[in-house]
């Protein structure tokens, strides 16, 4: 070692004999394997049994099969556009551009949940509309909703031992109903979700549907001011059961009659906002707040024109409920951030792969405007 | 003609750590944010502007580097090792510089918000495109894997230097002024 290059310490350092030598590789081994451990424990390598974006995807998949190029979940769908008029009634909740009085453009797509792109329409399939506001100062707001009027799952643990228990036993190619019903027994709280949602009728299409957003965001006004605040819409289109006894229908009913109905006519839904109280709770989205909490109708949304999924610009939009503009913010709901990170897995596997035609084509919507 | 070590000035010292404690937080980042549920939206609001950060101040050191290029290395550090450590400073500059414009491009591509802090956010630089999507997605995890093992080995090479050989190279960049 040149040792007329170094400072004085350097000098005067003793040779190491092969003992020291050897020690002191180890200490480099041992704070190499530190640093790789720490970064091993970061990206999950040591906690293979953790629930993660990527296993409750995988769930989906194992539920409904993989259906490449398609939603994991809500996989079948029509793409819409159309705009949202503001009345400026929001604006007093929330700084979002969005909520001044005037006019942004909307995107969005009505689909059916689950895995299976060609699945039946069926009044009790969950209905679900995904939008995409474009603000003029280049934000969005995403927002994916849902025709239940509170959602079955408190936490992404129960919504998975769900998925777990929703798919299909080898044996009878059914779902074991023994799963169920111990969901049920550890998760009081779905079982009381459920009841709800049996109590509230189902509209007869997706256009005199309400849909809500059931997760709690806070909402910061101008001044500062902030409140929870949950969202849906509501139909202008006069509501409708569906008929108790469905007589043999089209797989694509439901769709093939929105179809139908865009192209006569524009659809419009009031955006209605619910102002939450300090204390209403915001992390479980299995509970409604009390009905006497204020509701403001913030504006129209209008969709005017329908497309099928492979000349929509909506088929490569993932609504992702965190893509939110400056004045609204997700809430302490443990599902928020759980959907962003499972839609975004979602949406990473399908853009990867070839893509199919949806069930309904563009043939079926030929004509459209 | 002996010379003592000497450092590197001090403006490149901090840039170095800086971009040190910038980087090792992201890399923790990213690799937490894909296998969380709980903190997937809290970690990704801290990934796009830290990334954002890194991509600015890579710029900001190779435009320092040349201004203020690095002393010469020791004459403990063979030829070969030199050309090795060049090409690894190379390899990581250029890693911190494309990582976050590959990860700004796929979400581009995706057409996801860019979104920095409250309302500020960066405009697209690619279509709408679900293929540059993919590419660029995977082409992100590739080369952060890439860029952690660069990074290993760098930090493993001065550790050597550091604890085994003692050749004080380690001294050429410690924040404090050496003699």
């Amino acid at each position: 070692m040149p040792a007329d290059r170094e400072g004085p310490g350097e000098s005067a350092r003793p040779q190491l004999g092969p003992a020291g030598t050897l020690i002191r590789l180890a200490l480099v081994g041992l704070i190499l394997a530190v640093v790789l451990g720490t970064y091993a424990f970061l990206g999950g390598w040591l906690t293979p049994g953790a629930l993660t974006p990527a296993r409750i995807t995988d769930a989906f998949e194992h539920v409904a099969g993989v259906h490449p190029g398609f939603r994991r979940n809500h996989a079948k769908g029509v793409g819409v556009s159309g705009f949202f008029e503001s009345n400026g009634a929001g604006a007093r909740f929330s700084k979002a551009v969005v909520f001044r009085p005037g006019r942004v453009p909307v995107i969005g797509r009505f689909s059916l949940s689950g895995g299976r792109p060609d699945v039946a329409d069926a009044p009790g399939e969950v209905r679900g509309l995904g939008l995409q506001f474009s603000l003029p100062d280049g934000e969005m707001w995403r927002t994916a909703m849902i025709n239940l009027p509170v959602f079955p799952f408190r936490t992404p643990e129960a919504f998975y031992e769900n998925l777990v228990a929703s798919a299909p036993d080898p044996a009878t190619g059914k779902p074991d109903p023994a799963g169920m019903k111990a969901l049920l027994e550890r998760h009081p709280e779905t079982a009381q979700a459920l009841a709800v949602i049996k109590g509230q009728p189902i509209a007869s299409g997706f256009d005199n549907t309400t849909f809500h957003a059931l997760n709690a965001f806070r909402f910061t006004s101008s001044a500062g001011v902030s409140v929870p605040v949950r969202w849906l819409l509501e139909p202008a289109q006069p509501f409708e059961a569906a008929s108790a006894a469905p007589e043999s229908r089209d797989r694509n009913y439901l769709f093939d009659a929105l179809v139908a109905r865009m192209q006569r006519q524009p659809l419009r839904w009031h955006l209605i906002l619910t102002i939450g109280r300090p204390g209403d709770p915001t992390g479980d989205a299995t509970v409604a707040w009390p009905p006497d909490r204020e509701r403001v109708d913030v504006g129209t949304l209008t969709l005017d024109r329908v497309e099928a999924e492979e000349t929509s610009r909506a088929r490569d939009i993932n609504f992702d409920p965190l893509v939110l503009p400056a004045g609204i913010a997700p809430s302490d709901d443990p599902l928020l951030s759980a959907r962003s990170a499972v839609y975004s897995r979602s949406f990473t596997r399908r853009e990867g792969e070839s893509k199919q035609p949806s069930a309904i084509t563009a043939a079926d919507v030929r004509g459209g405007k | 003609m002996p010379t003592p070590t000497r450092q590197f000035p001090a403006l490149s010292r901090l840039l170095h750590w800086a971009m040190a404690a910038m980087v090792l937080t992201m890399l923790g980042i990213g690799m937490a944010m894909v296998v969380s549920l709980g903190d997937y939206h809290a970690l990704l609001s801290i990934h796009r502007p830290l990334g954002i950060a890194i991509l600015l101040l890579v710029v900001i050191r190779f435009v320092n580097r040349r201004l203020n290029p690095p002393p010469p290395f020791p004459a403990s550090i063979s030829e070969a090792e030199r050309r090795v450590a060049t090409a690894s400073e190379l390899a990581m500059y250029g890693l911190m510089l494309v990582l976050p414009l590959v990860g700004w491009g796929m979400l581009s591509a995706a057409r996801y918000p860019i979104v920095l802090y409250g309302s500020l956010h960066l405009p697209f630089i690619l279509p709408h495109s679900a293929t540059l999507y993919a590419v660029l997605r995977k082409a992100h995890t590739v080369l952060a894997y890439l860029f952690f093992l660069t990074f290993l080995a760098h930090f493993a090479a001065i550790l050597f230097h550091t604890l085994v050989l003692r050749d004080g190279i380690l001294k050429r960049m410690v924040p404090w002024r050496v003699r």
